[in-house]
């Protein structure tokens, strides 16, 4: 850092702070790369490792960019209070502008930002309607599956959440017009986030290669779809009528179908990988504890005895199966490590991240931190039983949502989701693991992670219910 | 009782409106929560309660007098 950039960042926040000290720094590390190569190969490890050497802050580097990494629920807090004008979301993550393409969320200016991702279809009104939407997807999913039969817990769930998410962020007419095409497609897209990104998101390397051709492809896609919407000329009163409604003073289209592409592919990322990963571990998790699951089925059946809806229960309290969501989701968050760029220096007691350098929590050492979570390593959804809750008792320390201001907006979206899916599948299905236990496992090459495959399960459909 | 709430933590959802309109509503530009009572009566202790602990930004706490 130069004098120069010393004295801009004391000149932001003067007299404060005056110059604390620097975090300390992690061991190992490539001259170049710095803890790149360990963030692809073995991020937990690594960042699990940083908290043990360095205490509360520790600094990594990503190839030439200091990351400082905030732990334990004080030094959480303060990462997750601070204005988005100290510490910002989009400069962190540059592997997702070539997803999103230009104008698109993390390249639009922070007010735009807000603005997009107050979506409204998140509002707690849209909620039944979702619900349903939900229900009837997962139905159709497992309409062909037969009497019995095996899955592959990614690719199914990848689908599903394609389908879900499409109908109810951007319209029903949308998802009928998709194809399971579009589901793998996508699935490539989320393959091109390697960490690598930090050197340079265009390196011509097979994934990055693989993503944008996916991306051209799904441009492609949008385009059939609006073609042929713009042929029958029938109006279908989703997002994409909305959006290719809009049209300039001089009467051309106001968005491109790459532009139309890139909101879509926006408003689908943040609540597809994440949503499909949590519902393929709470089942494999639910299999490896069959006592457990035996109780989450015997709580569905009672509610359903009746012959009620799954949109109804979804929106209300199941606590037994919501408690299996939140205990999977604390031992294996969608989200390992969540970033922000600082933009003027951010103290936290004697020390200084100087402007510039990254930021970071992670959500997969956080859960798992023994002050928190008694017994961290041990799957037990009762945590969360009435008396103990203990998300609740440290709303800064179980952060598989994140916290605070920027806490995920579609979690109560995703409880919902997760819920009706669940109602479904264990009311329809028994399901038993296919491989040993522990070879279910993520694959963490990618920035986004995601179940390696093979992660097959077998079913069998229960027998159907005497109707009272 | 008192209401209170972390504007921190309030994204707007509306969540507490739906389960206690006496008490919240949320404002035109529907991103923050506005607490319309802020010592509810006894009668709305449920719903109030309700808000409470359904909040998605856990951005709302009941304070005993």
């Amino acid at each position: 850092m130069t004098a120069a950039d010393a004295t801009a960042g004391a000149a932001t926040d003067p007299g404060v702070h005056p110059g604390g000290a620097p975090p300390r720094r992690v061991s190992g590390g490539l001259p170049v790369l710095g803890h790149l190569l360990e963030l692809r190969r073995q991020p937990i490890e690594l960042l699990s490792r940083a908290h043990a050497e360095c205490g509360e802050l520790a600094e990594l580097r990503l190839a030439r960019l200091p990351l400082v990494m905030l732990y334990g629920e004080e030094a959480q807090e303060a990462f997750f209070r601070a204005p988005e004008e100290q510490l910002d979301q989009a400069a962190a993550y540059p592997f997702m502008k070539p997803i999103f393409g230009e104008g698109v969320v993390f390249d639009a200016p922070p007010e735009r930002r807000k603005e997009a991702l107050r979506n409204q279809s998140l509002r707690d009104k849209q909620m039944r309607g979702h619900a349903e939407v939900i229900a009837h997807e997962t139905e159709r999913m497992v309409e062909g599956m037969g009497q019995q039969g095996e899955i592959d817990l990614l690719d199914f769930f990848a689908e599903l959440t394609i389908y879900t998410s499409s109908a109810c962020l951007i319209g029903k007419p949308f998802r009928e017009e998709l194809t399971p095409e579009f589901a793998s497609v996508y699935h490539d897209l989320e393959r091109g986030t390697d960490a690598i990104a930090y050197v340079n998101p265009h390196l011509p390397i097979p994934s990055f290669r693989k993503r944008d051709r996916a991306r051209r492809r799904l441009v492609e896609l949008v385009t059939e779809i609006m073609e042929a919407r713009k042929r029958s000329g029938q109006a279908k009163g989703d997002l994409l009528d909305i959006l290719m409604r809009v049209h300039h003073d001089d009467g051309r289209p106001r968005f491109s179908a790459d532009e139309i592409t890139g909101m879509f592919i926006s408003m689908m990322f943040a609540g597809h990988h994440t949503t499909s990963g949590t519902a393929a571990w709470t089942l494999i998790e639910l299999l490896r504890h069959p006592e457990y699951r035996a109780s989450v089925v015997i709580e569905l059946d009672q509610l359903y005895a009746d012959g009620s809806e799954v949109s109804y229960h979804a929106l209300r309290e199941i606590p037994r199966l919501e408690n299996a969501i939140k205990e999977t989701l604390r031992l294996h968050p969608p989200l390992i490590v969540l970033m922000r760029k600082v933009l003027y220096d951010f103290h936290y007691k004697g020390w200084t991240v100087a402007t510039g350098k990254l930021v970071g929590t992670s959500p997969a050492v956080s859960n798992r931190l023994p002050e928190c979570f008694p017994d961290p390593e041990r799957f037990d959804p009762t945590r969360y039983a009435e008396g103990r809750e203990e998300d609740r008792l440290h709303p800064f320390g179980w952060i598989p949502f994140g916290a605070g201001r920027h806490r995920c907006v579609g979690a109560a979206f995703a409880m919902i989701q997760l819920k009706a899916i669940f109602s479904v599948l264990l009311e329809r299905f028994e399901f038993d693991l296919t491989q040993p236990s522990e070879t279910y496992r993520n694959d963490h090459s990618k920035m986004v992670v995601q179940l390696a495959q093979p992660c097959r399960v077998r079913y069998r459909r229960r027998p159907a219910k005497v109707q009272a | 009782m008192r209401v209170r709430v972390d504007l921190d933590l309030c994204q707007g959802h509306g969540t507490c409106a739906e389960e206690a309109p006496e008490v919240f509503a949320v404002d035109e530009k529907g991103s923050k929560v506005i607490v319309r009572m802020e010592r509810p009566p006894e009668a709305l202790r449920a719903k109030v309660k309700s808000a409470v602990r359904f909040c998605p930004t856990r951005a709302l706490s009941l304070i005993e007098d």
